[in-house]
This record gives structure tokens, sequence and C-alpha cells, in this order.
């Protein structure tokens, strides 16, 4: 008989990637190593720390034993290296881009993208002189001829916010390394459980935590996770990113790439951004997202199963115009859909009113299961109606492209019983159709 | 640092210090499939006290040029054409795995060449699996995922990494697959056809340290044995719960352990 690689499978390892029992009081679950700081041994072991010639925890901004757990647990799950805690989603999106570029840069990114990320690229990386083209993410040509000498990175999300258009990550990655360039990817709709981009041939990802990862809205936080597999130093690449191939006098002349030829982007990223920006994550986030990862496949599998009947109720209700929701046959990325997303196609979907804008308001007010906040990815079912909060600042033009009208409203379905679900959703349509 | 050896380019990390010709060298040479990286904490630590240290990327691995070389002995040979580049006239070697034999070697046909020999995860000799053999030279990417199975200890492969935020596994298998095709291979027989390791440890003439893991698979504590026995000034230290790929495991503890020797 052949010898078999050892190996842990998913479910395993959400339960124990990156986690040991507690050396000092044997405790199973992970400890909230509620402390800034971190007694060295001797002055040696001090500077030793300081100048990573050792690994261990200096200081929390910089790393901390619970964080670096959910680090190592991400990593494992998404089939990465290593991954950096955040205090955000918006947080990693930011640590991903700034350590890869500076002013005068350029970056390609879908144009249904979640609305905060679409501020930050859009309205506010351009001040500090980092530009993005906005493009149709299901046109493989508006990303090609977006790409310019000063394009440094490509980036979409799994599922477009709020049309769910599915990216074509195999093809879009294909296109961004025949450039020399990097494809960053936002999971956060899909998780690992749902799909893994870095097997599609994404570089990085990024993930708001807040939504199913952690699952149950309680906390705010983010992670970049890197594959280690984009070569910074390929002949073409390494002159386009110099903060990873070119010595650092702000730590003693590191040249990352060198220093780890696969982790350089991750050392850059902590060295730099989680140090001079400081957007890192509490241990107690990072406990609460960890007990949150421990049930994710169970949860997903829940949320997809209840969205897919949530979908099927809403198609047949005289009061709905449509539904987008990838699943179905008519959705313009049903064949990516079924190639990318096989488990399913998540748990946060779009729907139109039959009606006005008034009609709209009075559904969701009538909704009592349903908590109307700006959120995904709640055990607790959820409603929005985005073109008057998570997307309000963007153009007429620019939601129309989105995908988004009046009368959208975004759902995402928890983890109650379908039964109920279809019981607040019938009262709140009839409520809107007699308004 | 780069630098040429018999026509072909060589690169080793030097934890961004200059080589300086009035201190002592200290090389550092990686397993099979690997490079200069799972040496990056330590051979920093000796860069920034008081020592050249240099960690190198074998021929054909990481960012030097050249085709792998196919024998330990031919390796051995490679270390002395380093040490003449780097005009070192003595040095300190520290090798891991396929490394060690190599350094072992060195040591045997160069030993004035030699100030202290350091062997990491050595055996002798080191046979490997006929399904591992086959795997790589059909350049089959079972093979890494064999090697990094049984290169970490039971919780090794569950993560706990010192390094905070870099999960182990994932990370070796990354490296490995930047791996050019047949060098896997390569290394892989080159342990597995080396038969002069007993013999070369009994002509060894410096002082050698031997650090096993309990947990290694790939190379069991046991089939050091022997080769420990044959050394004549040797220093052995056995870490608990470590598998082969000790460097990332316990990477304090090997630390220490050459600091002490080294001293």
């Amino acid at each position: 008989m052949s010898a078999e690689p050892k190996r842990h499978r998913f479910d395993t390892l959400s339960l124990h990637a990156g986690s040991r029992p507690d050396p000092a009081t044997g405790a199973r679950a992970t400890p909230i190593y509620q402390s800034t700081s971190f007694v060295f041994p001797d002055t040696d072991y001090a500077a030793a720390l300081f100048n990573m010639e050792r690994a261990g925890h200096v200081y929390s901004r910089l790393s901390n034993p619970t964080c670096a757990v959910l680090e190592e647990r991400l990593a494992a799950l998404e089939g990465g290296i290593g991954a950096i805690a955040t205090a955000s989603g918006q947080a990693a999106l930011h640590l991903a881009i700034v350590t890869l570029m500076s002013a005068g840069a350029h970056m390609v990114a879908s144009r249904s993208l979640y609305g905060g990320s679409h501020n930050l690229l859009d309205y506010t990386l351009p001040r500090f002189g980092i530009e993005t083209t906005f493009v149709d993410p299901r046109d493989l040509s508006a990303w090609r001829a977006a790409i310019t000498p000063k394009t440094r990175l490509l980036f979409g999300e799994t599922l477009g916010n709020p049309g769910l258009e599915v990216l074509d990550i195999p093809r879009v990655a294909a296109l961004a390394h025949e450039h020399g360039l990097p494809l960053l990817i936002d999971s956060t709709f899909t998780t690992p459980w749902l799909m893994r981009p870095f097997e599609h041939g994404a570089d990085l990802v990024v993930h708001s935590a807040t939504k199913f990862l952690s699952g149950h809205g309680t906390v705010i936080g983010g992670l970049l996770v890197d594959s280690g597999k984009f070569d910074w130093n390929a002949d073409g690449v390494r002159e386009k990113f110099p903060t990873l191939t070119a010595p650092y006098e702000g730590f003693h002349d590191m040249v990352f790439a060198e220093e780890s030829t696969t982790a350089g982007f991750l050392l850059r990223a902590r060295r730099e951004g989680i140090r001079d920006f400081g957007a890192c994550m509490a241990p107690m986030t990072a406990f609460h997202i960890l007990q949150g990862i421990e049930t994710l496949p169970i949860r997903m599998a829940r949320h997809v199963e209840n969205a897919r009947a949530i979908v099927a109720f809403l198609r047949e209700h005289p009061f709905v115009a449509s539904v987008g929701y990838p699943e179905l046959p008519d959705h313009p990325d049903h064949a990516l859909a079924a190639q990318l997303l096989p488990r399913g196609a998540g748990a946060v979907f779009s729907f139109n009113l039959r009606g006005t804008r008034e009609q709209g308001r009075r559904f969701i007010e009538a909704l009592r299961l349903f908590s109307h906040l700006a959120n995904v990815g709640d055990a607790k079912s959820l409603v929005i109606h985005p073109a008057s909060t998570t997307h309000f600042r963007m153009s007429n033009e620019d939601l129309q492209r989105a995908g988004i009208t009046e009368g959208t409203i975004r759902l995402s379905i928890g983890l109650e019983d379908p039964a109920d679900l279809f019981e607040d959703l019938s009262r709140a349509l009839y409520a809107a159709s007699k308004a | 640092m780069r630098f040429d050896v018999r026509g072909h380019p060589v690169y080793a990390y030097t934890g961004s210090r200059a080589f300086a010709s009035d201190r002592p060298t200290l090389l550092f040479v990686h397993g099979a499939a690997n490079d200069h990286q799972v040496f990056a904490l330590q051979s920093r630590y000796f860069a920034w006290h008081g020592m050249n240290a240099v960690a190198l990327d074998l021929p054909g691995h990481g960012r030097s040029g050249g085709q792998a070389l196919t024998s330990v002995e031919a390796i051995a040979d490679w270390l002395r054409y380093v040490l003449d580049a780097l005009s070192a006239q003595r040095a300190n070697i520290v090798g891991h795995s396929l490394g060690s034999l190599a350094a072992l070697e060195c040591a045997a046909r160069y030993p004035e060449r030699m100030q202290k020999l350091s062997l990491l995860g050595p055996s002798a000799p080191m046979p490997v699996s006929d399904d591992l053999l086959a795997a790589a030279a059909r350049n089959d990417h079972v093979a890494y995922e064999l090697i990094n199975g049984w290169s970490f200890s039971a919780e090794g492969l569950l993560g706990g990494n010192r390094l905070p935020g870099v999960w182990m596994l994932g990370n070796a298998m990354r490296l490995m697959e930047r791996t050019r095709e047949g060098v896997l291979s390569a290394d892989l027989v080159a342990c597995n056809v080396y038969a002069n390791g007993l013999a070369a440890a009994a002509s060894v003439r410096c002082p050698t340290l031997v650090v096993v893991g309990e947990r290694d698979i790939m190379a069991p504590p046991r089939n050091a044995k022997a080769l420990i026995a044959a050394l004549p000034a040797v220093e052995t230290v056995s870490l608990p719960r470590t598998g082969h790929s000790m460097m990332t495991e316990r990477p304090d503890e090997v630390l220490d352990a050459l600091r002490g020797f080294l001293r």
C-alpha cells in the first residue's frame, strides 16, 4: 500500500489549528491573553526578539498569543502560510494595500464592492496618491484594459456586493499573473468553507471576520491571509514591489523577500503596517472569532440550507419582482457558481419588490424576526435597504452599475427555523402590498 | 550576499550584514527542497552576534543557480569551494538533514577547514522510503505532502508556531512547492545512497554537536545513535516533542543549543 500523507481535514482544523492546551494551566480553550506586553527573560533575549532573531511576543500591537492562534487557524483553513489579525475587515484591506504600494501606484478593482471598500478606494486612498480604476467584474477585457505600468494589485470580492456577481477568480488571477501582479480577494461572504480562493489562483485574501467567521454579530475584526505563492522576487516583478525587495531602513535594511522566501509580504505587513498604522485586533475579539470558527462548518451548511429555502419562497411570491442568487438558473453567473461554489453561494442575497420606495420601507418595518441593521453573517437573520444605507454615498449611475435599485432589499439569512422566517417575510410582504 | 562558485551564482542570507574577514564564519546548510529560509531566525541571531552567518541556498535551490548536486560528497566539496570563494580559511558549519550529511562529509574531507560542526536531524544511513523516492522522481506533489506530514511532531502538525501568525505546515509546503522540477528527487537520492556517514564521523577531528528531535520520523533518533557513537568529540541535545523541522518547531531550543556549543 502506498504511503498516505498525514494531514488534518477542514472540520478538524476549524477546532484545533493553531491552538494547544495552555502549557501553564492546561486550559483547553484558547486563553485570552489580555496583556499589553510580555516579559523578557534577559536583555539579550529582548534584543533578539526585537531584531527578529528569536520568535515570540513583545507587545500586543505587534502580536498577541490569542490573536496568533486565530491567525494560524484561518491560514490553515484557507490553505495559506499565515495571517495577520486586524481591527476590522477595512483595516485588513488597508494593510494589504499599503504593504504593497505607495503614492503613485494604481490598482484595478471590481466595481461591485462593499460600500466601505468602495469609499476607501474611490475617495480616501487617492488623497494619499493611490488610484483605483473600477471595472465590471464580469468583463475580463475591462480588467485587462485597466492595467497600467503603475498597477500593483487587482482586487475583487468572491461574491459582489450586493449583486452577488461571482468573480471568475481563475481567469482574473491568470490575467494578474500574466502582468506580474498579485490578486487580492475579499472572501467575507463565502468563508473558506464555501471557497478557498488560493486554490483558484488568488494570492492574498482579506476577511471581515465580523461576519460569518465570528458568526454571532458580537465583534469587529479582520484578517489578512497570505498564500505564500506569489514570487515577489521574480524577474519583471521585483522592481514593482520595493517594499518587499529593497532594503528597508525602518528595520535594519531588512529585505523582506530575502528574509523569507515565502512570507516576505507578511513580515513587512507586521513589521511596518501593524507596527506603524497600529490597527491590531484585541485578544478578546480574537477569542470570540475563534469560538465562531469552531462551528463554522456546521453554521455555514445551515446558513446555505436556509438561504436556499428563502430564495425558493421569495421566487414564488407575487409581490417579489426578482431574486438574485447565483444558484438560480437565470443568474448570469449560474455556471460559474456551480464551478467555484459547489457547496453553495452563501447566505446573503438581494431581491426586488414590486412597488414603490414607500412600500419597501413598509416591508422592512413590518419584519419582526429579521433585524434591520448594517451587517451580514450573523446567526440571526438581517435585512437592509442598500440604496439608503451601505451604498448611500454612491451616485445613481454607480448604483445602477452595481445592480442596486431603490426597491432592492438585501437579506442575510440566519440560523432560525425557516418556517418562522417564511411567516415573517409573508407578513411583511403582505403589509407592503397594502401600503 | 551573492557570489560565484565555479561559474555559478550563489545566494546566501547574511542577516542584512556585510561579510567581514575579521569575524568567524558560520555556514548554514539546508536540507532537501529547502533554502536559507529554514535558518532565518538562527542565522540572523549569529549575524548580529559577532559572526559571519552565511545561510546558503544550495546549487539549484532558492536563488542559487546551477543544477542540484546529486551526491552528499559533491555537496561536501561544494561547501569547500564556498569557503574558498569567501576566503574563509576555517569555518563552523551547521547542517540540517541532507545538509547535515554534507557538513559531516565536508568535515571529514577537509578537517583543516573546520572549526566546529553542528548536525541537526542527522542519521547514518539516511534511507528514504520507496514511495517517497518514486513520488519525487515523477515530480508528484504528494512527495511534498509526505515529507511535511512526516517532518512535524503530532502537535506541530496542528500549529502553535512560536513565530506569530505563521502556519508552519503551510509555510513549509509552499517553500517546497517553489523547488524546481527534479531537485527534490536529486536531494532524496543523495540522502538515500550516501553510505560513508559512519566512516566520515570517525574521521572528524573537530568538536561536533548533534541535535535530534525525539519525534523525528524523517530521521529517527535511533538512526543517529551509531553516528553519535562514531564521532570522537560529540555533544548531543535531544529535543522532546519535536519533529524533523526542528528549527521551525523549536527555534529557541535549536538556537540555544548552537549558542552553547559555539560559544
